[in-house]
């Protein structure tokens, strides 16, 4: 899956649980669930467990507690997905 | 000296409407809510009909958010949420994501259960070994307190938010602590209410008890038969009432309309003893709360146009009348009206006292009786005490409406009395 695709699909999963709606128009790489997002931070569970069902994949707690922005989120995905 | 405490919005789900001008409607005409459930013939219920407030997805949307709907199923907070903000609403008072907490604002907001569906589904997904999968919401919609805690967060509430909980007289009760709170000035507004989740595996266990009636499956509408001869058990219910309820001189202040007046009340219990026990109430319970309830309000007995009685279509409503006629020591034609909301609602048990009062208060402000259907052949042993022509078979449309006493109890051995007063200035 290409970074665009990712990134797209991405932002259908995070876009219900988003509080700023400008921090999600300018949504990159490099943005923070919860600084840039303003993601509650309770919802970051519900937004693994939606990722989790996209891409068919588990999270492991280890995992879970690095996936606190899009860059890490991406990066975990793309490799429980090259695991697969 | 106490604050007077008076009611300023009301809000409702009901089986038999959603939403106070067409409950007010639906009551007036002795509409009936109680329908006829496959689900619960499926499953063996002896009591296959029931009372569930008629909703749209469209109608949820317009109380809770997309993200507060994910992974929802706690009916009972659904139908607690809609009652709780259309009274907030009504009151003319704003809801306002960013500001600041209402310290002046609380809620009481009861009910007799959390919500069994999301335990249901809960457990479900534990004992499969994905507890991981019960996602951020489990807790809140599963928690007692969910009602207040949702309501508290969407209103912006800074003062105190909590659940009560009493049985089938947690409606009735919560009103009462909203009431005090009030009018010991720790408070000058309180969203007060109950609210009750439907379906099999709350009602199931009344199911069992065999104190629901299993005799008109195939005529709902008829089944539930407050002080009828041929009563024969409840018909469970469900859904919600709310009241704001506000110190008179804010509402005032505010140049809010004043539905009615809370004179005053009192709560009880019987202590399982004598006639009490877990189920049945101690009858000289019940007369003492009646009478305290009338002390309490400052008013005589023989002041109370109206009765908005707890009578539940079991064999138990024989004694309620009883226990009111030897408390208020009226009986006859000097008995009060008396009337069940139950007959068109079923019995919407923690939310039973909050709905009802609804109806109580409607009736005051716009001057009614509703009917109470379903009674045409009353219990010749209720006859006995009071005049047949007390219990209002058709709509009394009247101005001279003045006190309604409202009373809900419970199991546990539990009562609790309310005595409302049209608000005249």
């Amino acid at each position: 899956m290409t970074t665009e695709a990712l990134m797209e699909k991405l932002k259908g999963i995070v876009k219900p649980y988003v509080k700023s709606e400008e921090g999600f128009k300018n949504m990159t790489e490099n943005s923070d669930f919860l600084n840039d997002l303003k993601i509650n931070s309770a919802n970051l569970v519900d937004v693994i467990l939606d990722i989790e069902t996209e891409f068919d994949i588990i999270i492991d707690n280890d995992s879970m507690e690095k996936m606190l922005n899009v860059k890490a989120a991406m990066d975990i995905i793309t490799t429980k997905l090259n695991e697969k | 000296m106490h604050e007077r405490v008076v009611i300023t919005g009301l809000g409702v789900t009901a089986p038999n409407a959603v939403g106070t001008a067409a409950f007010t409607e639906a009551i007036k005409n002795g509409v009936s809510g109680i329908r006829f459930y496959k689900e619960l013939e499926a499953l063996n219920f002896s009591c296959c009909v029931g009372g569930i407030p008629p909703l749209s997805e469209e109608l949820k949307q317009l109380y809770l958010s997309p993200l507060q709907l994910k992974n929802f199923n706690s009916n009972g907070i659904l139908y607690g949420c809609m009652a709780g903000i259309d009274a907030w609403k009504d009151a003319g008072l704003s809801i306002n994501e960013n500001s600041e907490p209402d310290w002046d604002s609380g809620t009481v907001f009861g009910t007799g259960s959390s919500s069994v569906e999301k335990l249901r589904e809960s457990f479900y997904k534990i004992d499969a070994g994905h507890v991981k999968t019960l996602g951020s919401t489990a807790v809140s919609q599963t928690m007692l307190s969910g009602i207040s805690a949702y309501l508290g967060g969407i209103l912006g509430l800074g003062n105190v938010v909590t659940t009560n909980s009493s049985a089938c007289s947690t409606g009735t009760e919560a009103i009462l602590m909203g009431f005090e709170r009030i009018q010991s000035g720790k408070a000058k507004r309180m969203l007060v209410g109950g609210c009750s989740d439907d379906g099999p595996y709350i009602w199931g266990g009344f199911d069992a008890m065999k104190v629901m009636t299993y005799k008109h499956n195939t005529t709902p509408e008829d089944a539930s038969r407050p002080m009828s001869a041929t009563a024969s058990g409840f018909v469970p219910g469900s859904g919600a009432g709310a009241l704001l309820l506000e110190s008179l001189e804010t509402a005032v202040e505010r140049g809010a309309t004043i539905y009615g007046e809370v004179l005053g009340g009192a709560m009880n219990a019987g202590g399982q003893r004598g006639t009490g026990s877990m189920t049945a109430p101690n009858n000289e319970a019940v007369q003492r709360c009646i009478k305290s309830a009338v002390e309490n309000a400052g008013i005589h007995a023989g002041e109370i146009d109206l009765i908005n009685g707890h009578l539940t279509a079991t064999i138990k409503d024989v004694a309620e009348i009883n226990n009111w006629s030897k408390a208020l020591n009226r009986k006859g034609n000097n008995f009060p009206f008396i009337h069940s909301l139950k007959s068109m609602t079923g019995h919407c048990l923690g939310a039973a006292g909050a709905i009802e009062s609804v109806a109580a208060v409607m009736g005051l402000y716009h001057g009614f009786i509703f009917p109470s259907i379903n009674c045409e052949d009353v219990h010749p042993d209720i006859a006995a005490i009071i005049s047949t022509e007390k219990i209002p078979q058709k709509l009394i449309k009247t101005n001279t409406l003045q006190v309604i006493a409202k009373a809900s109890f419970g199991f546990g051995d539990i009562n609790s009395c309310i005595i409302f007063k049209k608000y005249n200035g």
